[in-house]
């Protein structure tokens, strides 16, 4: 089997959630078979021996600079190119917004269905199933592609990231072409540093309890002792305590870290969508009946007030030791 | 100028969603139908920008007024029509439904036919919900816009559109706090994020008013499409149960002092 990843940097550094599906590429094709990574932009050779430890035997780098490298319009056409080249039986792409740009449009070109959104692929004889989770969680489908090559685009955090690989891959140049009508003209960071909650590997997220836009310093402070990233209920988002980039659930992200910690979140069918997906979960709520509590690894019915900063006062302390 | 939004009716998040005998499907009886949540702001963003050309400010003389119309296009069953008649109260002029009886709901197939439909409408704009919130493809409204060889801006939670209409300037997350402003020529697709807006609520004018307002009814073979599937749903199965983890009793700070310990030794995360 040969896959094709489509695979994110920033800084010249492969992003974590490339680095694990080339890596569940590797698992899927072995023995015999082929990864090959396609990158946007010069890649450097530290990117291109990081592609090989992640498990990529080939790259296709498309020519692409400057903002065009960030565009997923742009890099339809040799992404398209790189699949006439490899003929994998595969395309995988996070599922980024610049992962749905490329992908969708690039299946849609080529005229083949994709899976958006996976959280799970597996090989059944000679079936490759997709699954992805659907109506905000309650159910998960088992998805087969009827075309060839089936694309699918892959939540982060859906797989582990195995041993590095001793992989030296043969870069190929392909061309790009102008993105035709859309031009990115700035890139912004509103918040310096602030890790995707899509690709958090730790979450602390707070609700309504939390009762102002002040309170969350005290969010941030237990995130921070954690190496968190902060989330937020749509309750908190919604009375304007902290934006929207941050909000967990049905209309905001959908997340799947190893510890996503609720503080002051009742536990909504729409949040508890955006985050069932993460592998061990723990509310503090001051409601002893919370339905967030239902749903939980560890729980504290006690005031977040209290407990919170505790938290963190202990977390630094076993950091320390 | 005509306005195009795409429009899906999906269940509410508040429905049962049990899975079916044939282990592939949903049983639909008690669903309750609602206006897919992202394209109902997609809607809002159509009518303000009706609004901001033909509103009491606007500058749009009164002919160039009644050229401009915002159409909901919907591949959907029978039923859809209700939630059609929804997004007419809140202003749509008109409505275009796709039957898709009997077919399956492929994301490839689902934007192939409303392609077909937009193209036939000639659409200066068209705007759409980034995701539905039941089978959440994602991909629907792109692939509209690849097949029309139009460019879009998605998931957008800033618009603003330039007074000669040539182009758009778009503001998206494109992760961990990060902003692109980006630029769209015209006719373009806009995803819309849920930031963008708020809807409007219905009112009982507009409801009435909704009532003579037309939806007319098209297919696949009347638009010239073949039917085919790019996937097919293997099987539907309810998620792995979460189950009923621990409570840690105690004061504030014992708690916590054991939550810190479980989350250690116990669950290895920190
Ligand atoms: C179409 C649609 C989409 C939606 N999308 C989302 C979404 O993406 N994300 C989302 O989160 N919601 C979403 N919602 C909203 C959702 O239904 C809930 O309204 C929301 O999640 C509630 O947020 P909350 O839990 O913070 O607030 P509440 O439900 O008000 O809960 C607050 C909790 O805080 C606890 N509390 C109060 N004080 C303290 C204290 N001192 N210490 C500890 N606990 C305390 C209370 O006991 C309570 O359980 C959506 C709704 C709809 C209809």
């Amino acid at each position: 089997m040969m896959i094709l990843v489509v695979a994110e940097s920033e800084g010249g550094a492969l992003k974590r959630h490339s680095a694990e599906l080339i890596g569940k590429a590797a698992s899927l094709v072995a023995p015999g078979g082929e990864v090959a990574a396609f990158v946007a932009g010069a890649s450097g050779d530290a990117l291109t021996r990081e592609l090989g430890r992640a498990g990529a035997d080939t790259v296709f780098a498309a020519n692409a600079s400057g903002n065009d490298a960030r565009s997923g319009q742009a890099l339809a056409q040799p992404l398209c190119a790189a699949v006439a080249r490899f003929a994998p039986d595969c395309v995988l792409g996070s599922s980024t917004p610049f992962g749905a740009d490329l992908l969708v449009r690039a299946s849609m070109r080529l005229g083949v269905g994709m899976a958006s959104d996976c959280t799970g692929i597996s090989v059944e004889g000679e079936k490759v199933l997709f699954e992805r989770p659907v109506y905000g969680g309650a159910a998960i489908a088992a998805v087969r592609l009827l075309s060839s090559p089936a694309f699918a685009s892959v939540r982060p955090n859906s797989f582990s990231i195995p041993p590095a690989f001793d992989k030296l891959p043969a870069v190929s140049v392909v061309e790009t072409v102008d993105a035709q009508g859309v031009r990115i003209e700035r890139v912004e960071e509103s918040e310096p540093g602030m890790v995707d909650l899509a690709e958090a590997d730790r979450i602390v997220a707070a609700g309504r309890g939390i009762r102002n836009a002040e309170n969350f310093g005290m969010i941030r402070d237990l995130a921070r002792a954690l190496g968190a990233t902060v989330g937020a209920s749509r309750a908190a988002v919604d009375e304007g305590w902290i934006s929207h980039d941050h909000q967990v659930g049905q209309s905001g992200r959908a997340v799947s870290p190893a510890l996503y910690i609720a503080c002051g979140i009742s536990g909504s069918i729409q949040h508890m969508s955006g985050m069932r997906s993460s592998k061990v979960v723990v509310a503090i709520n001051s409601d002893p009946e919370a339905p967030i509590f239902s749903r939980v690894d560890y729980g504290i019915a006690g005031d977040m007030f209290e407990v919170v900063p505790a938290l963190e006062e202990f977390i630094r302390e076993m950091r320390r030791k | 100028m005509k306005i195009g939004v795409l429009l899906k009716e999906v269940a509410d998040t508040e429905s049962l969603i049990e899975i079916a005998p044939d282990g592939k499907s949903i049983i639909a009886d008690r669903i309750q139908w609602v206006i897919n949540p992202y394209d109902e702001i997609a809607l809002e963003e159509a009518l303000r920008l009706r609004e901001s050309l033909c509103g009491p400010t606007a500058t749009a003389s009164p002919e160039a007024c009644r050229a401009v119309e915002v159409v909901i296009v919907t591949a959907g069953l029978v039923h859809a029509q209700e939630t059609m008649r929804r997004a007419l109260a809140m202003g749509a002029d008109r409505g275009l439904r796709i039957d898709v009886e009997g077919l399956l709901p492929d994301p490839f197939f689902t934007a192939t036919l409303l392609a077909a439909a937009c193209r036939r409408e000639g659409f200066d704009i068209v705007f759409a919900g980034k995701i539905s919130t039941d089978a959440g493809w994602g991909q629907v409204h792109i692939g509209v816009a690849e097949m029309l060889s139009l460019p879009h801006v998605s998931p957008v939670e800033k618009f603003e559109c330039d007074p000669a209409f040539k182009e758009a300037v778009c503001t998206r997350a494109a992760g961990a706090g990060v902003k692109e402003m980006i630029r769209v020529r015209l006719p373009a697709l806009i995803g819309c994020e849920k930031s963008l807006n708020q809807p409007r609520y219905v009112s009982l004018p507009g409801i009435l008013k909704a009532k003579s307002k037309p939806i007319a009814e098209t297919n696949a073979s009347e638009l010239g499409v073949e039917v085919k599937s790019a996937m097919s749903i293997e099987r539907l199965a309810p998620p792995p149960e979460r189950r009923r983890g621990r409570m840690i009793a105690g004061r504030p700070r014992d708690a916590a002092r054991e939550l810190v310990r479980l989350l250690r030794e116990e669950a290895k995360v920190i």
